[in-house]
């Protein structure tokens, strides 16, 4: 079958015809015509297993069902979607899978959010005619971040693919044949002795409640009901722009100051800002480049924001840690600063402060959690809340989020520049790097503050950019597979570049393994937009002219890259190659 | 002998060579060498860096193909099959025999290390059933009498 | 008419399997030398003309999958032989890998030639290992006698064979299964489309044809297309292998002609099958496989031919006959057969893993006496799903034998519901010894 994307095909779908180009989908081919076919394992994002066989249509050129997530139109007579035949199969696809599953919803952490017992809801499904074969297995709980719950798995594949394609981190996988057919790591080991970086993907595939993060939340509501605690909270770039979906806004919509409301009506004392943090961040690891470019030693610099792809780089590539940015990550100068800086001006005891993260990501769970980020004498961040979690728990406050009032954060640590909010897109901490290293390397303000040739979806973005005569070759990659392909190049010394970003997640951290459930590449590209309006509607678009943060060098800091900038703002890094 | 058993398997990697399709043989070389009829962990580790396959898909391999086995097995395999055919002629009595004879279940090893008992699916040689295999070989047209024999000249060999 | 023939099987045990010289001096590497001199149209011309139908199982027009990689304009293609026999009953591609694996060879050879191929695989099961190292022999032997490598007789065609083993997956007899497994990968089936003429192995155009295929390349080349058809029926050329066991005196490989010989002289004729030992009664008979069909005696009188068998409902598969006599109970046979499915799965797609075991249960509840008549309606239902819903052939046949039985043995379900199987009641006194 030659298929020419060129060329177009027109078929009838329920004796509708409808024109698409050839190697369409039968799937979407009925989307045109407003027809939604079920399905659990098909994900737009991931490749085509095929596995569920929910999809099932019929058409006039075959005598068997057809899945329409992988069938294409060009080898279909006229399809058929919702025949009786179609329905008693699907029907029966369904009840063989409950059999075979936990009938535990009212327990689930994916009550409500999951796309089997929509299925089932949707089919009536009130009995099933299938005896029960499900057997219980132990939850994988060996890890701050995440939970592996496989007594619930379906086999869809989404979080293989997820982990495998798309990370290329091979922490799971498929195992054994037929009813012993499942997902695991390699030897059953716990996730904690695997290649797992805890970056979430497996997570945001997930169909139905096998995998999660660790719910943290009943933490956060026993420090908030605990009077002697101070208890402030920031939150990362990318919720703002994901968290108004959870609550019926339109996707990507910018929701900060609903945000910022409901956090406070949640009862933290002071509702802060990682896009704060994110400023310091630049001046930091823009100081940083600043003098590796001086000196030529370690380049290219890679950035450290993103804790999956730290995770990823200590297990992969022992051998690249001096290239990688000693900057801790936003979320985690926060909590140096907040539980010093601030705590000390606001003559609040180190001790009595309780520093909440809101963040896309789960993989922050497990770098809040590390022996060296406890820079102020205590853990700098105590406990890491994804989107979903602070979903959850302003759902559980009863909050109206869209009757909300806007809000500001509070100072000094709230106000940010609009390069701290594109931190949360793929090529944003680039951006706002190259917005402030020019500064301080030509002494000149760049014409332009928009740097388009590092935005946008790809995996790998490539630039060379012109510091007034100086050109810097950067790199940015987002999804560890992508980069792996830098890393490799680097290692085989055929990367010339001084500058490496890197996010672990596809898009960066607007489709971190944290955000909203459903996540797809379309809607990743709505948060992309939101985050870049926030800061194109920013007064203040580089990071070195926030006055808070020179206001924190100012009263405490002294210098980028200072004595006390080290202790508080920077890290090292360990070879897990085991 | 961690040495000893590495060598061991590099040694079968260089004879085969590291191509790919070459990997099921190289496992099953690899399991024959154990003695103990299995594929370790450190055995695994050791193919998987050496032929660039990730330890996970390597896992998938390990559990997916009946022959092989990630948990340590005996000396002998005795494999009964099973399938439609060799059960017309009676299998499962010569299951029920060995099953006496070395006082094992199947699945189960025996205390001496020396014998695993199986089900195996079909092997064709349903012409000669029921049919037992014991590593490459197959004893088909089985009586008690035939087993008993196999059994001992496979005991007495091992310690002539 | 002689019920049995030797066309394919015509050195078997008459020279030593991996002498080149032996195979040479009985016509060997002839039809190669033919095919030389001609051109590649011409020999997929003769393969049409002889309409030899695919031996693996599904019995595809070799002819047809042959044209279609023909006119796939995109190099290098590969050639693979399917040599991991798994069906039950099956013992055919054993016989002409172990005695005369250079007609496979020569078979995979002409397809090289005719593709401009330059990398034949025969992916041959784990369990014959022993057939491994004849089969290894024989292409080092055709290698040091200037048939495979480079050149081949003074030709600037060059073409090698490769040996993959399989290490136990029935699975992996479907062919994208079996490329993923020389891929070094799980053998689990692959999404098609695409299909394997166009991305095949090493995602290039890929020819997979079946031992006894293969085998009978050499021949049609030799005797001709038109010949070839003769040894057949109208629509299915040549002669087939068929393999005999169960409850049946001589148990064994046998070629035939696929014209004029019925069911009935398969398992009676002294030539075949010799009748059922101990005067028994036949009660069903299982064709081509587990996937296959299950026959009763009513169809006894149908030719053994893809036609004949295909307008009783019945089809010829891989050639396995196992013959059950009456002393079988039919759901535990059944219950066999679904046990090797749920063995065999590759356990991906929800049809087929969650159905086999569903079955299985249902099975046993017919044995236990607690079956009822929605028991039955479901069985119905889940054998339409798998079929109908299943991602490939595997699943799509799991339960052609109970198809066959709930409609052919309806009473012996209905009997189970009652409680009144008599055969049942004897074997449970011998113990039910089956588990996995």
């Amino acid at each position: 079958m030659h298929i020419d994307p060129n060329k177009m095909v027109t078929v009838k779908i329920d004796g509708i015809p409808v024109t698409v180009p050839s190697g369409t989908t039968i799937m979407e081919a009925a989307k045109k015509i407003g027809i939604k076919i079920p399905s659990l394992c098909h994900h737009p994002d991931l490749t085509v297993r095929a596995f569920c066989r929910v999809c099932v249509v019929e058409d006039t050129w075959s005598r068997r069902l057809k899945t329409a997530c992988n069938n294409i139109v060009d080898e279909c007579g006229d399809i058929f979607t919702n025949t009786e035949g179609i329905r008693r199969a699907r029907r029966t696809i369904l009840e063989l899978l409950l059999a075979n599953h936990p009938q535990d919803c009212l327990h689930c952490e994916r009550n409500r959010k999951c796309e089997l017992q929509t299925l089932a809801e949707e089919f009536g499904i009130r009995k099933n005619a299938f005896d029960p074969v499900y057997r219980p297995v132990p939850k994988d709980l060996s890890n701050p971040a995440m939970v592996r719950d496989m007594s619930k798995c379906i086999r869809c594949g989404r979080c293989v693919d997820a982990c495998q394609a798309v990370q290329g981190v091979n922490a799971i996988g498929y195992a054994g044949r037929s009813t012993g057919f499942k997902i695991t790591t390699a030897f059953e080991k716990p996730l904690s002795e695997s290649p797992c970086v805890y970056c979430g993907q497996c997570i945001a595939a997930c169909p139905v409640g096998a995998l999660y993060e660790k719910d943290d939340t009943q933490k956060v509501w026993d420090a908030l009901s605990n009077k002697d605690l101070h208890v402030v909270v920031q939150t990362a770039p990318a919720v703002r722009v994901a968290i108004g979906e959870e609550f019926g806004m339109e996707k990507g919509a910018i929701a900060t100051g609903k945000m910022v409301a409901a956090l406070r009506r949640l009862g933290f004392d002071k509702v802060f800002d990682t896009n704060f943090s994110a400023d310091l961040t630049i001046v930091e690891e823009g100081n940083e480049l600043f003098s590796r470019l001086k000196s030529g030693k370690n380049l290219p610099m890679i950035t450290s924001c993103s804790p999956g792809w730290v995770n990823y780089v200590e297990k992969n590539y022992p051998d690249l840690l001096d290239h990688v940015s000693s900057c801790k990550s936003p979320q985690q100068m926060f909590g140096a600063v907040a539980k010093t800086y601030y705590a000390d001006k606001m003559e609040i005891p180190r001790e009595k402060m309780f520093v909440v993260s809101i963040m896309p990501c789960v993989a922050k769970k497990y770098e809040a959690q590390r022996p060296e980020m406890n820079s102020s004498g205590y853990q700098d961040v105590d406990v890491v809340l994804t989107t979903r979690e602070l979903a959850k728990m302003i759902r559980l406050a009863g909050i109206q989020f869209g009757a909300l009032p806007e809000e500001e954060f509070d100072s000094p640590l709230g106000l940010a520049s609009g390069a701290g909010a594109i931190f949360g897109t793929s090529g944003g901490v680039m951006e706002a790097a190259v917005r402030t290293v020019y500064e301080i390397v030509t002494g000149k303000e760049p014409q332009s503050l928009d740097f388009n040739e590092l935005r946008g979806h790809e995996g790998i973005k490539e630039a060379s950019l012109d510091l007034d005569g100086t050109t810097v070759k950067v790199a940015v990659a987002n999804g560890l597979s992508n980069a792996k392909i830098l890393m490799d190049k680097v290692r085989a010394g055929e990367a010339d570049y001084q500058f490496i970003e890197i996010m672990c997640c596809p898009g960066g951290c607007v489709g971190g393994g944290g955000q909203p459930f459903r996540t797809t590449a379309a809607i990743r590209s709505n948060r992309m937009t939101g985050l870049y309006k926030v800061d194109k509607d920013s007064k203040i678009r580089q990071s070195h002219k926030n006055p808070e943060i020179l206001a924190l060098y100012d009263e405490f800091l002294g210098e980028p890259n200072g004595h006390l900038a080290h202790e508080l703002l920077h890290t090292h890094y360990t070879d897990r190659s085991h | 002998m961690a040495n000893q058993f590495e060598m061991q398997i590099t040694k079968i990697l260089d004879e085969q060579g590291r191509d790919q399709q070459k990997l099921l043989s190289i496992l099953l070389d690899i399991q024959k060498a154990s003695g103990k009829n299995y594929i370790s962990e450190e055995a695994a580790e050791i193919v998987s860096r050496e032929m660039g396959i990730p330890l996970v898909k390597l896992y998938d391999i390990l559990t997916f193909y009946a022959m092989l086995e990630t948990k340590p097995r005996g000396r002998f395999l005795i494999e009964v099959c099973n399938n439609a055919p060799c059960y017309v002629s009676k299998s499962d009595r010569i299951a029920q025999f060995l099953r006496q004879e070395l006082g094992i279940n199947f699945g189960q090893t025996t205390a001496d290390g020396l014998f695993t008992l199986q089900y195996m699916p079909c092997v064709g040689a349903c012409d000669i059933g029921p049919v037992i295999k014991i590593g490459d070989r197959v004893y088909g047209n089985l009586t008690e009498e035939k087993i008993r024999k196999i059994l001992s000249d496979l005991t007495n060999n091992l310690e002539g | 008419m002689p019920k049995t023939m030797s066309v394919l099987t015509a050195r078997c045990g008459r020279i030593r399997p991996d002498s080149v010289k032996e195979y040479v001096a009985t016509g060997g590497f002839e039809a190669f030398r033919k095919a030389l001199a001609m051109e590649p149209m011409e020999i997929i011309n003769e393969v049409m003309d002889a309409k030899l139908l695919g031996r693996g199982g599904a019995s595809y027009p070799a002819g047809k999958k042959w044209k279609q990689l023909y006119e796939i304009p995109t190099f290098p293609k590969y050639i693979v032989c399917n040599a991991d026999e798994g069906e039950p009953g099956t013992f055919k591609d054993k016989v002409l890998l172990e005695k005369d694996p250079l007609l496979v060879i020569e078979g995979m050879l002409i397809a090289g030639y005719v593709f401009d191929s330059h990398d034949g695989y025969i992916y041959i099961r784990g369990e014959y290992r022993e057939i491994q190292r004849i089969f290894q022999a024989a292409i080092a032997n055709a290698e040091s006698a200037g048939f495979l490598g480079d050149n081949i007789c003074g030709t600037d065609f060059s073409f090698r064979v490769h040996i993959v083993s399989g290490a136990g997956a029935y699975i992996c007899g479907e062919n994208s299964g079996l490329l993923n497994s020389i891929e070094a990968k799980t053998g689990r089936p692959r999404v098609k489309p695409p299909h394997l003429a166009e991305v095949g192995l090493f995602s290039m155009p890929t020819l997979v044809n079946n031992v006894e295929s293969f085998a009978g390349i050499p021949v049609i080349l030799s005797m001709g297309g038109k010949q070839f058809l003769e040894l057949g029926s109208e629509n299915s050329g040549g002669t087939k292998l068929i393999c005999l066991s169960g409850n049946v005196n001589n148990r064994g490989t046998y070629e035939i002609p696929m014209h004029g010989v019925t069911l009935r002289d398969i398992i009676y004729d002294p030539e075949l099958g010799g009748g059922i030992p101990d005067g028994k009664e036949l009660k069903f008979f299982h064709l081509g496989g587990q996937s296959g069909p299950i026959g009763f005696p009513h169809q006894l009188d149908t030719v053994y031919s893809h036609d004949a068998l295909k307008k009783v409902g019945l089809s010829v598969g891989s050639g396995a006959v196992v013959v059950l006599d009456e002393s079988v109970c039919i759901i535990d046979y059944l219950k066999k057969v679904a046990d090797f499915f749920i063995h065999e799965s590759c356990g991906k797609c929800v049809p087929c893993r969650e159905g086999n075991r569903q079955i299985r249960l249902i099975l046993q509840k017919f044995s236990d006496g607690v079956a009822t008549m929605q028991d039955f309606e479901r069985l119905e239902r889940l054998s339409l799903t798998m079929a109908m819903a299943s991602s490939c052939g595997l699943g799509q046949a799991a339960t052609t034998a109970l198809d066959s039985c709930l409609i052919h043995a309806r009473e012996e379900f209905i009997a189970h519901i009652n409680g009144v199987c008599p055969v049942c009641f004897n074997s449970r006194k011998n113990g039910d010894t089956y588990a996995y």
